[in-house]
């Protein structure tokens, strides 16, 4: 672990029961959407086991519902809970691997031009700011329309996840590479840096061992924050119809599909799903604050 | 002075960078010939056409004829409508911009005054309750919003409408559907929607801001000369938070124009985002392009005038010492 775990985290994480819940809603639903093929009732993206028959059943503590199906069925018969369960699954994937691009590019973009000054930080800063005056959502939607203009339609359905996670990495690094530059500008004038050339340590070692841990805290509470923002980019991109397909459907794909049958009184494929999203979103955001809190003392 | 001159130079830096940007779209995304021929048409004429297009010309050539071209307002014609698409965008753009000013003035006139009351009253109940509700309002995707406004008043209540833009009456000129009540009616949910999000980024921002404000020295001092509450508030505390308030605001009001393609999707509003929609879902290459161009000149002209405020709001800028 590059951040040690100081002894007053278990203290400060117990002070504040919301964080604590948030934390282990954020363990169970990952654990629920990432085994979502043997925590799930159904299989719901399989014909074979779905029947029409069952469409359109409310929640199982309605009328006219069905006991197999706890949150009712879809207008294909589809079961919402194990739907909403592999959806989640697409969700936290997107969120995860596009905050893990940013976080790659943003922090080698911020080391490089942070240790080395000059020509280089120049124009990799300018990179940014010319990014940074576009909202990153607008970004990854111009990526995705413009890639699913470039791509065939049959590799772009096929590759509808890589494809999302790219475009809202791409969207997001600047953040990184902001903060991480900041951080190392501050680090390099420090005392132990002189040492390090000093004894002639290589400039790639200085950089990673040395300056690296030092300015990772605010990379992990910007990342906490940014899983929410991916989340819900994905979302709102899958909501516009730029997203995953509708038979691998993520959260935002559930919600559009259903929101088409909103007038017939059909709420159930809506409000769950939704509600799942949102709990997902609070969550990660909840964490993030009580992170950024934890590791900035002076606000406490 | 120098400073403006600057900017404006920036400026138009990061504009000659979008373009690059759009022109990049423009012309390798797709081939125009194949998007202007028939299949008929033999390999011959298709050079012919390419020649005439001016596509055969040196790279950097293209390139400072596509800005030519874009500054005389020729942004090119759009595939799916064959027509030009600078017109298209002047079309769309009163719905668009009526939305982006309803929702932004909505949420300062609501987020500052919020912000500076649960900066004062930081453990008050009611300012608990404000930033409790704030971070939902941050966390809500904006088109889960939407549908569930839809959902509540116009499926449920039958209060609002639920698509369209109503009525549009012509005041000086300018047709909006602001001007009457038809149509204030059909704006009320999605300008809501869209000022939801910005409402809680700026009040958690003016409420920071104000609490780094009031520890500070000078506020101490003020109040120890005696001044009223009211004055040692708004005069010395609020005025001291604006610089970075008035960043994010024009950080917001790029992402106002970025949320309203969300928002008018889900309220079925014919503006530019919809237009945008329409040009990814039909592949329109002009028309993608020709947005791009247009939403940086916005937010490149958004963020000038920002930095100009700067000047105006902060004299140690103005006077060098920053």
């Amino acid at each position: 672990m590059l951040i040690r775990i100081k002894s007053d985290f278990w203290y400060e994480l117990l002070r504040s029961p919301i964080t604590v819940f948030s934390a282990l809603l954020i363990i169970l639903m990952v654990l629920a959407c990432t085994f979502a093929p043997w925590v799930a009732p159904h299989t719901p993206f399989d014909p074979a086991t779905i029947s029409i028959l069952d469409n359109n059943l409310p929640p199982a503590w309605q009328d006219r519902s069905d006991p197999r199906f706890l949150l009712g069925t879809d207008m294909q018969g589809r079961d919402v809970l194990s739907a909403m369960l592999y959806g989640g699954r697409i969700s936290l994937m997107v969120g995860l691997g596009a905050v893990a691009l940013s976080t790659v590019i943003g922090l080698t973009v911020g080391l490089v031009a942070g240790y080395f000054g000059g020509l280089t930080d120049a124009i990799l800063m300018r990179i940014a700011e010319v990014q940074f005056a576009f909202p990153p959502i607008l970004i990854a939607l111009l990526l995705n329309g413009i890639l699913k203009t470039a791509l065939p339609a049959d590799v772009f359905a096929t590759a509808a996840v890589p494809i999302m996670i790219l475009a809202i990495g791409l969207a997001g690094w600047v953040q990184f590479a902001r903060i991480v530059r900041a951080s190392t500008l501050v680090q390099r004038e420090q005392d132990y840096i002189t040492a390090c050339h000093a004894i002639g340590l290589p400039t790639h070692v200085t950089i990673l061992r040395h300056i690296l841990p030092n300015v990772l805290s605010p990379v992990l509470v910007l990342a906490m924050l940014q899983i929410a923002v991916a989340i819900v980019t994905e979302a709102t991109l899958s909501f516009l119809g730029l997203g995953t397909p509708l038979t691998e459907p993520s959260l935002g794909a559930l919600i559009q599909a259903g929101s088409q049958f909103l007038f017939s009184g059909i709420w159930w494929v809506v409000i769950f799903p939704g509600v799942m999203l949102l709990m997902m979103v609070i969550a990660f955001n909840l964490v993030a604050d009580w992170a950024r809190d934890y590791l900035n003392p002076r606000l406490r | 002075m120098y400073y403006v001159i600057a900017r404006v130079l920036q400026a138009c830096l990061v504009m000659l960078c979008v373009a690059l940007v759009g022109f990049i779209v423009f012309q390798y995304v797709g081939d125009p010939v194949l998007a202007l021929v028939g299949q008929e048409t033999s390999i011959e004429d298709r050079a012919a056409l390419r020649e005439s297009l001016g596509l055969n010309d040196p790279i950097l050539v293209q390139y400072l004829r596509f800005v030519a071209d874009a500054l005389r307002g020729d942004l090119g014609i759009s595939y799916s409508f064959n027509r030009d698409v600078a017109d298209m965008i002047a079309e769309r753009l009163p719905a668009t911009v009526e939305l982006v000013l309803l929702s932004g003035v909505l949420g300062l006139v609501l987020a500052i005054p919020a912000g500076i009351y649960t900066g004062i009253h930081r453990k008050g109940g009611w300012a608990q309750a404000i930033m409790a509700l704030s971070v939902i309002g941050v966390s809500i995707p904006s088109f889960l919003l939407g549908i569930l406004m839809i959902l509540v008043f116009s499926v449920w209540l039958n209060w609002l409408p639920s698509f369209g833009r109503g009525d549009v009456a012509g005041v000086f000129g300018f047709r909006s559907s602001l001007f009457t009540l038809d149509g204030l009616s059909h704006a009320l949910m999605p300008a809501a929607v869209l000022c939801l999000f910005q409402l809680g980024v700026i009040l958690r921002l003016v409420r920071a801001e104000m609490l780094e404000v009031l520890r500070t020295d000078f506020i101490r001092f003020a109040w120890a000369r005696g001044l009223p509450a009211q004055v040692v508030y708004l005069q010395h505390a609020l005025k001291n938070t604006l610089v970075p308030v008035v960043t994010a605001i024009g950080l917001q009001l790029s992402s106002l124009f970025a949320f309203s393609i969300i928002t008018e999707r889900v309220f079925q509003w014919p503006g530019m985002g919809s237009l945008l929609l329409h040009a990814i879902g039909q592949s329109d290459i002009p028309l993608l392009a020709a947005y791009l161009i247009f939403v940086g000149l916005v937010f490149t002209v958004a963020n000038l005038v920002v930095d100009a405020l700067y000047v105006m709001i902060d004299p140690r800028i103005r006077h060098g010492k920053v």
